[in-house]
């Protein structure tokens, strides 16, 4: 395993309870708090989104910073009799409670337990109860993504069994509902189900619903909520598919949305990007690596553009380490499947920058090699997860790693059946043709060792598409004809179509333009 | 389950894939999918999906997990080759489960078939009877995937490394050959210095001339977008 691969949480122990309590006390509501939650209880009353996403997005952040730095906000009930006692609302602030609690602090276990609770409260409210709001979607967003979030935290937590205490144990045994896989599934399923979003993505295709058009929000009248939860939770299941390793059903989960397009899901640049990630490497576990390449260089590039105007978000962090690990994935890929031509020149120059080394090292497919592959592997994959219940049998064990561990050495394992393809292209980049005799002889192998490797070559270059067609992501390619390879360049033809329609269409806009110039 | 109908087979078939779209995340599932395992081993047919489902429940609730319906479900992904179906079950599957004996067979198997080696797999294959001959069609569906890769080497192949690669000799050989030349399109050159050379059929992989150039066609959504301006 590569060393600095920062896999461990900080501790959330019994004591934290006390920590936490030192200089807080949660009946204590100050003014701008009380403020806070006036203003917004109004502002979803009143449907007012965009006074919403302010509030949201930038007050609570300022107040967070300002008054909450390292205790949690006020408890829900101190605040609860400014907002009329308002269930919903409750749900909602202390969905933001928790989600603070994560973000600053170690939840304890039963804090953990309790945002499990506060979650199934409130999504049982919007499943089954008809709903009036209309929340931004960056809130919808952030609700699936840390819903997910602390999934994946509490089994990191809980696999942790070694250190555990008397009372955390019985804890876990009394509550063994909270976190538990089958319920954060069906959760997501039930939101994809009941909110009927894939006809509607189905049906505004063939114009008959609005949806996209609308960024999600709903101008008659309505509710986006259920709807736009019901959207980001395919992204949602996206990623527990991917955490649990299994990539085929992640990415059928996602199969609704239509990535080559502008959507919902890039409304918010948390979800695009989420949503990206997990999408290129699921393609890469797959062995679909030009679908990776092109969806990272399209994600990394718009990063790349757009990452000034979000210096001030909450979520710059994450964005800069999202774009990091995909950096990290892209040297991967090109690595296994060298394409070049398929990345863009802003986007190649960071790469090159950043692991141009590293991949010369990669690509020599020594022990080097290998422990670079797993030193980005672990550094940019996903924070894998066991899902199951811990054994509570005597002695406990730690087996927080054992997911990670096993993706790993599948994928070390794919690379090492790739290990001797870069010497033949080495060889094909020089001849047009060569006999199987010669090729041999300088590879130092006998020739049905080079027919191993060649069949090799054709089978890791020739992947299958998720409509089961065979894809050749060959920069370079052959044929054998008896004991003669012929080689083949691919020629990269340039896309003289997309430029001509888009210089028509640019030229039109000028022509326009100047027609609305009046002469003097 | 005693003797069904193929009709009342296809209704069973139907509905495990339905429960699979609709309900996958149900515990409660779990032997309706291991009875679809046996069925698709049986009737020779295959479904990715329920069985990736039963896996995810096996990891779910380790307990549960039937180790002999596992196998069979990694067999079947070995038939469908060149699909990684075979990676994405191991993806699934625990370390410790994948240590013992049948599953590390399995995997060597799995290796020598993706590198080509087919001589070794054979071999393997002949010592591990047991695990393979349990699954009806296994032969032949290695065989499709071997014939798969050399379509997309080989123009010209000599019969000693086709035999080797869908493990047919002498005879039996003759009789396939002759099969593939008059159902696939298979030629066969006769008078070779070192024996027969059988040609394979045409594709875009064998004979790159026959690759259609995707980035000369334009797509007619993306002329409708000037339409308008034509106009």
């Amino acid at each position: 395993m590569a060393a600095g691969y920062d896999y461990e949480e900080a501790p959330g122990t019994y004591d934290d309870a006390n920590r936490q309590d030192v200089g807080y006390d949660p009946n204590f509501v100050p003014d701008s708090v009380k403020s806070f939650v006036v203003h917004l209880y109004r502002h979803i009353r009143e449907k007012n989104v965009y006074e919403i996403h302010q509030m949201y997005e930038i007050s609570f952040q300022t107040l967070s910073d300002r008054l909450f730095k390292d205790t949690p906000w006020p408890s829900v009930d101190a605040v609860a009799h400014y907002v009329d006692n308002d269930q919903v609302f409750c749900l909602l602030y202390r969905e933001m409670w928790f989600r603070h609690l994560y973000a600053r602090l170690s939840p304890t276990l039963k804090q953990r337990i309790d945002s499990w609770d506060n979650y199934c409260s409130l999504f049982q409210v919007v499943l089954h109860r008809v709903v009036n709001m209309q929340l931004p979607n960056q809130w919808l967003w952030d609700m699936v993504d840390e819903f997910v979030y602390q999934f994946q935290s509490f089994c990191q937590y809980r696999a942790k069994m070694k250190n555990k205490t008397e009372q955390e144990i019985a804890l876990l045994r009394q509550f063994d509902q909270a976190w538990n896989v089958y319920g954060v599934l069906n959760y997501l399923q039930a939101f994809v189900e009941k909110s009927n979003i894939i006809q509607i993505l189905e049906q505004e295709k063939e114009g008959g619903e609005q949806f996209t058009a609308t960024d999600g929000y709903d101008y008659s009248g309505g509710s986006n909520v259920l709807k736009v939860l019901g959207y980001f939770s395919m992204v949602g299941l996206l990623r527990v598919h991917c955490l649990l390793g299994d990539y085929q059903t992640g990415l059928k989960c996602l199969l609704p949305i239509d990535i080559s397009q502008q959507g919902v899901y890039t409304s918010v640049i948390g979800s695009h990007i989420a949503t990206i990630y997990h999408y290129g490497f699921a393609n890469l576990m797959m062995r679909r690596y030009v679908e990776a390449i092109h969806e990272f260089n399209k994600i990394l590039l718009y990063i790349y553009k757009t990452k000034q105007y979000h210096q001030k978000s909450p979520q710059y962090e994450q964005i800069l380490k999202k774009n990091e690990q995909m950096y990290a994935l892209l040297a991967i890929c090109l690595s296994l499947c060298p394409q070049v031509k398929l990345v863009e020149e802003t986007v190649n120059s960071q790469l090159r920058e950043k692991y141009g080394e590293k991949m010369a090292r990669m690509q020599r497919y020594d022990d080097e090699a290998f422990a670079i592959y797993d030193e980005l592997f672990s550094y940019a994959c996903p924070k894998f997860i066991t899902p199951s219940a811990p054994s509570f049998e005597e002695p406990l064990v730690n087996y927080n790693q054992d997911a990670y561990r096993l993706q790993l050495k599948l994928f070390l394992y794919e690379v090492k059946q790739q290990q001797l393809l870069s010497g033949v292209r080495t060889f094909l980049k020089v001849y047009s043709t060569i006999s199987l005799g010669k090729l041999a002889n300088y590879m130092e192998v006998d020739e049905t060792t080079l027919r191993s490797i060649l069949l090799t070559y054709k089978h890791k270059t020739h992947a299958v598409d998720s409509d089961g067609k065979i894809i050749s992501n060959a920069d370079l390619d052959f044929y054998i004809d008896d004991d003669m390879i012929h080689v083949v360049e691919s020629k990269s033809v340039k896309r003289y179509g997309d430029y001509f329609l888009r210089q028509i269409v640019k030229l039109e806009g000028v022509i326009t333009d100047m027609d609305r110039i009046k002469l003097e | 389950m005693g003797k069904e109908t193929p009709k009342q087979q296809q209704q069973v078939s139907y509905t495990v894939e339905q429960l699979v779209a609709v309900n996958p995340y149900n515990p409660d599932i779990v032997p309706e999918l291991e009875n679809y395992v046996n069925e698709q081993v049986s009737s020779q047919t295959y479904s990715l999906d329920a069985n990736l489902c039963l896996l995810r429940l096996y990891q779910f609730e380790p307990e549960r997990m039937s180790t002999q319906i596992v196998a069979r479900i990694l067999v079947k992904a070995l038939m469908a080759m060149p699909a990684p179906d075979f990676s994405l079950c191991l993806f699934l599957i625990p370390e410790r489960v994948q240590m013992e004996e049948q599953f590390k067979t399995l995997i060597v198997l799995s290796h020598y078939l993706e590198t080509g080696r087919f001589r070794q797999f054979w071999d393997e294959a002949a010592k591990s009877r047991h695990i393979v001959e349990a699954v009806p069609g296994f032969e032949q569906a290695i065989q499709a995937y071997a014939i798969h890769v050399l379509s997309l080497t080989y123009q010209k192949i000599p019969r000693s490394v086709l035999a080797e690669a869908i493990n047919i000799e002498g005879l039996s050989l003759d009789k396939f050959l002759e099969h593939q030349a008059a159902n696939s399109g298979w030629i066969l050159e006769k008078g070779h210095v070192r024996g027969q050379l059988i040609v394979l059929p045409r594709n875009e992989f064998n004979h790159p001339e026959l690759k259609k150039s995707a980035t000369e066609t334009v797509p007619l959504e993306h002329i409708t977008r000037i339409f308008p301006i034509l106009g």
